[in-house]
Order: structure tokens, then sequence, then C-alpha cells
């Protein structure tokens, strides 16, 4: 189990980064495609904002810098599997420093619809090296907490069929060419991608949830876990800062 | 720590390093121009050059969004398309495949840059080890005349003015290449480049390239040629391009 500290990185520090100027809250939803994310970040938002904190939520393939250029490159049909990993990363990297950390640093709350562990996972999904992708990604921050959405590939069909009507070659793992029936290759990449993530849920203290539940009652539960464990300052963490607080009048 | 893993396959790859101004583009076209014509399939790939990536790469720049870490980040995703979709499979073809800038760009630049060294190079771990990497090395002061006699100005990234080293492009250009060439030099030895001495004249620099690069070919019959049939008097250019 991941035993550091929210908002440290969690193995190669970002040049020009202090981590002990962040302040704000990071809160991580992670899931398959389809599990209900989105939703989630979506009331999530309406629900802190009213509360009174400043949120700033944020996904994959939204920087400014790559964003565009990976719908363009999943609009062809040779994107690689490597280059694609890569691709995402960038994309991670571009909004981590340019966005999440400026937010953090102005204490907002930042809500995030897939972190690492998704580029993670659709690496592993894709043959990729667990090591290799774990350090690349090493420069992330620590999050606050990650809201693993778990769902089997049952749910995630009917999510698909019902919601939206049509399989996606994307989530779908066409890529993977594991043959021309996408419904088939549905079932054997979001097994492998479930797999994936279930596998780092203990090394980086994943709190799962089950995504099989109405979405008022994984609201609810949402709520209660940030509400409880995350805005309202346990003792251990203000006696953190005590601490902090002792050392730097020590310094001075 | 192994660095890049070692080339199993039929063809071979051929990569030229060097600071900005030292050379290394003329001599591998030179090169690869010479193979073709010695009837073997001779591809190129240069760094920067993924179509996938291309315009993602210009926005950065022109906008002046990247940091190092994405600098880093972006080349390593267009390398690893080129490396994937191009340098791969032609090297297991058969082909020889002549690089202008390979990982060991990124291993100097991205560090100079302020980028964690052992990050760079897992995060370039997946890339084909060269048969052969050659490294131009040529003082500072002669690639920056070369640089400032030939082209119309040193660009932003080029000069490393992200860094802030000085406002005065160049001297960031001095203080950044500068820095480059140090971890060229470095590394030299642990990924064995064969190194050129980039002042002496253009063709002196390609006849000790080719003398190595035919050492080392030798009578390899697993590198892929043109079809004879195809010949008839005029080098054609080769298959693969």
């Amino acid at each position: 189990m991941d035993t550091r500290e929210p908002l440290q990185f969690y193995s190669v520090p970002l040049a020009g980064v202090d981590t002990s100027e962040l302040q704000g809250k990071l809160i991580v939803i992670e899931g398959p495609d389809a599990v209900g994310r989105t939703t989630q970040i979506m009331q999530l938002r309406q629900w802190l904002e009213a509360e009174g904190h400043a949120v700033l939520d944020t996904g994959m393939a939204r920087s400014a810098l790559a964003g565009k250029g990976i719908k363009e490159a999943k609009g062809g049909n040779t994107l690689g599997p490597i280059t694609m990993t890569l691709f995402y990363t960038t994309d991670f990297a571009d909004r981590l420093e340019n966005e999440i950390i400026p937010a953090l640093r102005a204490g907002f709350v930042v809500l995030i619809d897939r972190y690492i562990f998704s580029i993670m996972a659709r690496a592993i999904a894709r043959g990729e090296d667990r090591r290799w992708i774990e350090e690349v990604a090493g420069f992330a921050l620590v999050p606050h907490a990650v809201y693993y959405l778990h769902a089997d590939v049952k749910d995630l069909l009917s999510r698909v069929v019902v919601g939206r009507g049509a399989f996606d070659y994307w989530e779908s793992g066409m890529d993977l060419r594991f043959g021309p029936d996408m419904y088939e290759s549905f079932v054997r990449y979001q097994t492998k991608l479930i797999r994936a993530l279930d596998s780092m849920a203990k090394k980086y203290n994943f709190t799962i949830i089950d995504a099989g539940q109405p979405a008022n009652t994984i609201f609810a539960e949402l709520q209660e876990l940030i509400s409880t464990q995350i805005l309202t300052p346990t003792r251990s963490s203000a006696a953190r800062r005590a601490r902090r607080a002792t050392r730097g009048n020590g310094g001075s | 720590m192994p660095v890049l893993a070692r080339n199993r396959y039929k063809g071979k790859l051929i990569v030229v390093e060097g600071i900005d101004g030292s050379g290394k583009s003329t001599q591998i076209s030179l090169l690869s121009h010479w193979l073709r014509s010695q009837g073997y399939a001779v591809a190129f790939s240069e760094w920067n050059s993924s179509p996938l990536v291309q315009q993602t790469t210009r926005r950065g720049k022109r906008k002046e969004m990247f940091t190092p870490t994405t600098f880093s980040l972006l080349h390593a995703t267009d390398f690893a398309d080129r490396m994937e979709s191009y340098i791969l499979p032609l090297v297991k073809a058969g082909a020889i495949v002549c690089a202008d800038r390979y990982a060991y760009t990124a291993f100097a630049r991205d560090v100079a840059r302020g980028v964690h060294r052992n990050w760079v190079r897992n995060l370039y771990s997946f890339a084909l080890r060269p048969n052969l990497s050659f490294y131009f090395r040529v003082p500072l002061d002669v690639a920056l005349g070369r640089i400032l006699g030939g082209r119309d100005a040193i660009k932003y990234y080029e000069a490393g003015m992200d860094l802030g080293l000085s406002r005065d492009v160049e001297e960031s250009f001095r203080l950044f290449q500068g820095r480059i060439l140090d971890e060229y030099d470095a590394m030299a030895a642990e990924m064995g480049f064969h190194i050129i001495d980039a002042t002496l004249s253009i063709e002196e620099q390609q006849k000790k390239m080719r003398e190595i690069v035919m050492d080392q070919l030798g009578d390899s019959t697993t590198v892929l040629r043109t079809p004879l049939g195809d010949f008839n008097g005029h080098p054609r250019a080769a298959a693969v391009l």
C-alpha cells in the first residue's frame, strides 16, 4: 500500500514545484468506461460549490496542449499503444502543471475524472510493462482520495447499450484486434481494464464504491466520504500541521 | 540499468547525435544516399516528424506552452509513434534505418532542461538500441558560428529560452547548448558512441563514417537489398522509401 502523504509526488518530483505550497484538496474518480463517473463529478461540483468551495474539474484529453491532438490521433487508425500512453501522459502533465497545481496552490478542491490509473490500466491492458508506465507517471501527485467506481463488464454492457446505443471503437479496444466483433472485443478489453484497475486498488489506496447502486446512492456515499475524510480536518492532519508550524518556528 | 532493447532483427539502425550546428544532418544524409547507391534498402527518420504528433508540437512551440516535462513527454510521444509504426517494422523487415537524432537527444537535452535523468531514460526504454551511434563532437563556438552564419534566427526552445538562463538569445543558446554538450560527453562511453571530430572537413568525416559502417555491416546477408531486376544501370530509390 502506498503510505505517502497526499500532495506528494509518487516518485520523481516535478522541477520547480514546492509541494509544501499546495493546500487544496485533490479528489480522483476512477473507473472503467460508461460507469457513471462524469455524472458524479457534475453533481459533486455543484454540491461543493454550494458549500462554498472553489472547484476545478478536469479529465482526460482536456489539456490545452494535447487535447486536440489526441482526438485527431484517435480519428485515424495508426495510433500505437506506446504512442497513445505517452500522448495521454503528456496531456495529463500539461493539466497537472498548468491547471491542477495552480488550483491546489490557490486552495481549490480539484475533482479529476480519471487520473494516471486509467492511463496505466490502458497501457497494461495493451501489454505494456507495468513498471515502465508506473515510473513514467511517477510525477503525479498523491491524491487525498481515489474513489474507484467498481463495476463488472455486465453492468457496463447494459449502460453502453441503454445509455449510448452503440459501441465505441476505442472503448471496445478495437485497436487490440481481438476480432471484428465490437461486442466481443468490448467484453474482452473492458475485462482487462477492470482487472488492471483492480490490481492497483491496494497499492494506490483506492476507496472502492459499488457502481451497481443507483446514481443517487453513489452520490450520497461520495458526499459522506468527502465530508468526513477530506473536508473535515482529522486529528492526525491537524497534528501534522501543528508539527510543521513548530518546525517552521524553530528554523526562523 | 540496461538502456534500450538490443536489436535482434534482420535490419540495422544507424543514428547520429550532436548539438545543433554539429553537421550531423549533413553527414547522415550523405551516408543514407551512399548506402542506397550501394543497393541497400534504406529508410530515414527524423527527430520530431511524426504526422500524429507534429501539429501538437507546433502548437506548443508557437504558443510557448511547454514545461520541461511536457516538452520531454511530447517528444517521446513523437518518437514512440515513429518507433511503433515506422522504425521497428522496417528494421524487422531488414532495412537499414538512418535516424537523425535518437533517444540520446532526449537524454542530453531534457536533462539539460532539468528533467530527472533516470526518469527520461526509463521513458525511452521501449526504444531499439542502435547498431551504430555516431556522435559529432564540436566545440560550442564552432557550432554557434555555423548556426549564426547559416540560418535566420535561433529558435526559442533551441536556445533554451524557456529556462530563463539569459534574456539574450545568443547567450542563452550558448549556455543551454553547453549543458547539452556536457551531457553528450558524459554518456558517450556508456552508450558506445563512435565519436567523430566534427571540425574536420565534411569529406573526411564522411569517409570515417563509411569505414565504420562497412566494418559493422561487413558481409551481412540479413540486410535487405534493392531487387536487382529493377536496377537497370540507374540506381533507383530504395524499395522502402
